[in-house]
């Protein structure tokens, strides 16, 4: 047990560090976007429109914080805080470095898994005491969705477990000194990358929102701070998959030259950015493609890559 | 040109050869004939059997302020024409209905697609056609009171009470647009169906269209589109304005066509009027309005890919629509809506330097609809949302009216421009692209294909430019030249009336239908001999397509629906006019 004082510290740096980068990640996802897309994003706030999320965070913040007549009023208010709050929480089992990170816990990754599973509810409970039509439709896409694609994104690391010998990531971590687990847990890694696209609702799995067809689903009747808590907890959600994937599969802090919490931090942005290009790149399929996507290919190369990988490490292990 | 006024009648089918059917001499030379009302029913029936399946327009005429009546009318003409895709042959038929209250049997029964052409009718004109299943308003709002179309209704608001909008008014209004499912044939189950108000206001339906959904899940049981909500009396300011002020009003029908839309009012006015227009200004014409083509197909490849979620290539799409605006601004002057042809040719000559702008766009464009090959159509989510989604057969198309890339994605290589030659597209070569899926992706697939065409087009006419005059030297042709008004007093009466009144264009009546951006685009003119038309009919490419939409998306799931109406293409100006 590590004393108090360096407790509070980690907590406050990891804290911290998400906020800023999940804020940061507005304006970085707008300025990549508008660069894949010949146009220039948000330039007129600060330099290079860097505090343009200040100025986003100021107009939610003063906007009258509404919720309509028709709404369920209290899971109304409580949506929004629920991924918020599960999000940071996983957050409290992701090893930057031997020395930071919040607690160091033996079921770490159950933990993560658990509060994904939490993090769920948001949107379906938004979508439901909307009381609107279309954040009706967009709840039901959420829970079909995330429900669906939890059970696989659990499935797809176990395989790192079985290998690593442990759910505490600090463990996983270190099971990687020599080689990253993304090469014999590649099956494994593009499984849980899928997965945690479906779990933060990104296109092409953004399918709860679907501009397009359901106008914000899930968030339509959402404004203010309230969809803050959305918006923020999305970018909250990418820093985490991005952060988990480097943890689980990438070797977390281990890499040369650098010293670790960059590594950690170059790792993470990597897939961050990925994950825009993603965005930028991809048409958004149908809900129903989509459940048979995890239904017809996903859940088999999981359950595949268990079975392989454990049969491996039972053979080769004793 | 077929100008011919001289033997419409050898032309007429053989059904139409009874006593009591008299044949009428037009200027755009389409078989017309006066059918006794209680014989149209049979006659269009039997028209149909004979092998004209496609109902082209349905439309009518106000006749009580005629001055020329050379023809059996009554208060109210009705104006049927067919169309006959095997013979490339069409026909119009009018029926003369007298007093104010005037009806017909509806023709729904033989068409389905007149559905909505006699509501328009009814809405417009006050006929009625009894037996339609729901005779409602559908441009205008359900309370409206009055016909518009009829000539005795104001076409200025100055012209009415002054608008005032009492509380009580209000709410009738409102609870006129509250969706009653067992209008169209729904029982009301609302614990079974989920009722889903889309649009008018909705990020997916491409402007003011509302469309009910019933739902079953996710699953349309049932689509009701509503139009009207866009309708800006198009068809009513043609009997306002004079034939030349009208122009920039077409430019707005199919605000994404700029000057498609001028082309077939000016020529339906050139064949009314009888002026020959020059070379050089035919192929000014051809080269703008393929410009536009390829525009307007950039919006909808845009839009469409956002449609199913794609985000990047509406970007790319318009950033090469701008290269084509500034083509249109040097030559122009405006961007979307030039206003730029003229009775007798086009407002002024091709600015110096326009070569070089038009070579550098065709030299840019076909990579880039590489690159969207490769970032849209065959991008496998794009196709998984796309094929099979909003599939009709060639003979429903036919049926149902579908005209332009969507008909020929159902596999009938049909384009007006090779079929029905006119403004001198015969002289071009061009392919003319067609699909046979008739799903969403084979409509994608004809639209993409036809920018390539369409390039090919311009490149043409940037090649064989020909020298010469931009506009016609016939005395209604306007404005007219200017040169020889100071040489003698006749030329410069006349310029003067023409500048200050406007050309008095001679009575007749005539139709030029071209290939428009989105289908077949026909402007139906009626001169009573005036400065003014005295009937302005825009058959809209888009208004029969919309009509189809339930057929389309029955069964199909909410994501659908959208890959439809981006399929589709349509402008809601140009459906409701």
């Amino acid at each position: 047990m590590r004393p108090l004082s360096l407790q509070l510290v980690s907590v406050v740096t990891v804290l911290v560090g998400v906020l800023t980068l999940a804020a940061g990640l507005i304006w970085l996802e707008r300025r990549l976007l508008a660069f894949w897309q010949e146009r220039l994003g948000p330039n007129r706030v600060g330099p290079a429109g860097l505090l343009q999320p200040v100025a986003d965070a100021i107009k939610l913040l003063a906007k009258e914080d509404w919720v309509p007549p028709f709404a369920d009023r209290p899971v109304f208010v409580i949506a929004p805080a629920i991924v918020f709050v599960t999000v940071l929480m996983s957050f409290a089992v992701v090893p930057i470095t031997p020395g930071i990170g919040v607690v160091d816990l033996d079921v770490g990754l159950l933990f993560f898994l658990a509060m994904t599973g939490l993090g769920a509810y948001s949107a379906v409970l938004a979508g439901w005491a909307s009381g609107s039509k279309y954040a009706l439709l967009g709840g039901l896409r959420a829970a079909a969705q995330l429900l669906s694609y939890e059970v696989f994104m659990g499935l797809s690391l176990m395989g790192v477990v079985v290998m690593a010998g442990s759910f505490n990531l600090r463990d996983i971590v270190d099971a990687q000194r020599d080689l990253w687990f993304i090469v014999p847990q590649f099956a494994g890694f593009v499984v849980f990358m899928v997965a945690g696209l479906a779990e933060t609702h990104r296109l092409p799995f953004d399918m709860p929102e679907a501009e397009a067809e359901l106008v914000a689903g899930f968030h339509a009747e959402y404004s203010g701070m309230k969809f803050g808590m959305f918006f923020v907890g999305e970018y909250a959600g990418i820093i985490l998959i991005s952060s988990l994937i480097t943890v689980l599969f990438l070797g977390g802090w281990h890499g040369p030259w650098l010293p670790g919490w960059l590594w950690f931090f170059l790792k993470t942005m990597l897939f961050i950015c990925f994950f825009i290009l993603l965005r930028a790149s991809l048409a958004r399929p149908r809900n129903d493609q989509l459940m048979a996507y995890g239904w017809k290919v996903m859940l088999p190369v999981a359950l595949l890559n268990l079975m392989v990988t454990a049969a491996v490490v039972l053979a080769v292990g004793d | 040109m077929r100008g011919a006024r001289a033997e419409p009648f050898e032309a007429l089918p053989s059904a139409l050869t009874a006593p009591g059917v008299t044949p009428q001499a037009t200027a755009d030379g389409v078989p017309t004939a006066w059918v006794p009302a209680g014989r149209i029913h049979d006659t269009l029936a039997q028209l149909k059997r004979d092998g004209y399946r496609f109902l082209y327009d349905l439309t009518a005429i106000d006749e009580r302020m005629r001055t020329h009546r050379e023809h059996p009318m009554g208060d109210f003409t009705v104006v049927y024409h067919l169309f006959d895709y095997d013979r490339n042959a069409d026909v119009r038929l009018k029926v003369a209905l007298c007093g104010d209250r005037p009806s017909l049997p509806t023709l729904t029964d033989v068409w389905p697609m007149a559905n909505w052409y006699e509501r328009e009718v009814w809405d417009m004109f006050g006929v009625s056609f009894e037996g339609h299943p729901n005779l409602y308003r559908i441009l205008m709002p359900r309370g409206w009171q009055g016909h518009p179309l009829r000539k005795d209704h104001p076409a200025r608001a100055t012209e009415m009470e002054p608008f005032r909008l009492p509380d009580e008014r209000q709410a009738e209004l409102q609870e006129a647009l509250r969706f009653r499912p067992e209008e169209w044939g729904l029982q009301r189950r609302e614990d079974e169906l989920l009722f889903l108000n889309v649009g008018p206001h909705h990020p997916g339906t491409h402007g003011v269209l509302r469309i009910v959904l019933a739902l079953d899940g996710e699953v349309i049981v049932e689509a009701v589109p509503e139009i009207g909500f866009h309708h800006r009396a198009a068809e009513k300011m043609g009997e306002r304005q004079t034939w030349h002020t009208y122009i920039p009003y077409t430019d707005r029908v199919d605000y994404l066509g700029g000057v498609m839309n001028n082309l077939p009012y000016c020529l339906a006015v050139e064949k009314l009027a009888g002026i020959e227009v020059p070379e050089r200004a035919l192929v000014i014409r051809v080269m703008l309005c393929e410009l536009f083509r390829i525009a307007s197909h950039l919006v909808w490849y845009g839009t469409f890919a956002q449609d199913v979620g794609a985000l990047s290539p509406v970007f790319y799409m318009f950033t090469d629509r701008e290269r084509i605006l500034e083509i249109i601004e040097a030559v122009c002057g405006g961007r979307l809506h030039p206003s730029w042809f003229r009775i007798g040719g086009v407002a002024a000559d091709l600015p110096e330097g326009w070569d070089g702008l038009v070579r550098d766009f065709l030299d840019y464009m076909p990579k880039r609809l590489r690159d969207y090959d490769q970032m849209v159509m065959r991008n496998r989510i794009f196709q998984g949302r796309t094929r099979g989604i909003g599939q009709y057969t060639l003979d429903e198309a036919i049926e149902w009216g579908v005209t332009g890339p969507g008909l020929r994605a159902c596999g009938l290589e049909w384009d007006w421009r090779r079929r029905r030659p006119y403004a001198g597209y015969d002289r071009f070569e061009f392919d003319v692209p067609t699909a046979t899926a008739g799903d969403a992706y084979a409509r994608a697939e004809v639209r993409v294909e036809e920018i390539r065409q369409s390039l090919r087009i311009v490149r043409q006419c940037l090649e064989h430019m020909p020298a010469g005059e931009y506009k016609s030297s016939h005395p209604l042709t306007t404005p007219p030249r200017k040169e020889r008004t100071m040489q003698d007093i006749e030329t410069l009466i006349h310029h003067f009336l023409t500048v200050s009144w406007g050309p008095v264009v001679p009575a007749g009546e005539a139709l030029q239908m071209v290939e428009g951006t989105k289908g077949n685009n026909g402007y139906y003119l009626v001169s009573d001999g005036g400065t003014h038309a005295y009937r302005t009919r825009i058959r809209s490419m888009t208004f029969p397509h919309m009509q189809m939409l339930p057929q389309m998306a029955r069964g199909l799931m909410v994501p659908d629906l959208l890959a439809i109406l981006g399929s589709i293409d349509f402008v809601l100006a140009d459906v409701d006019r």
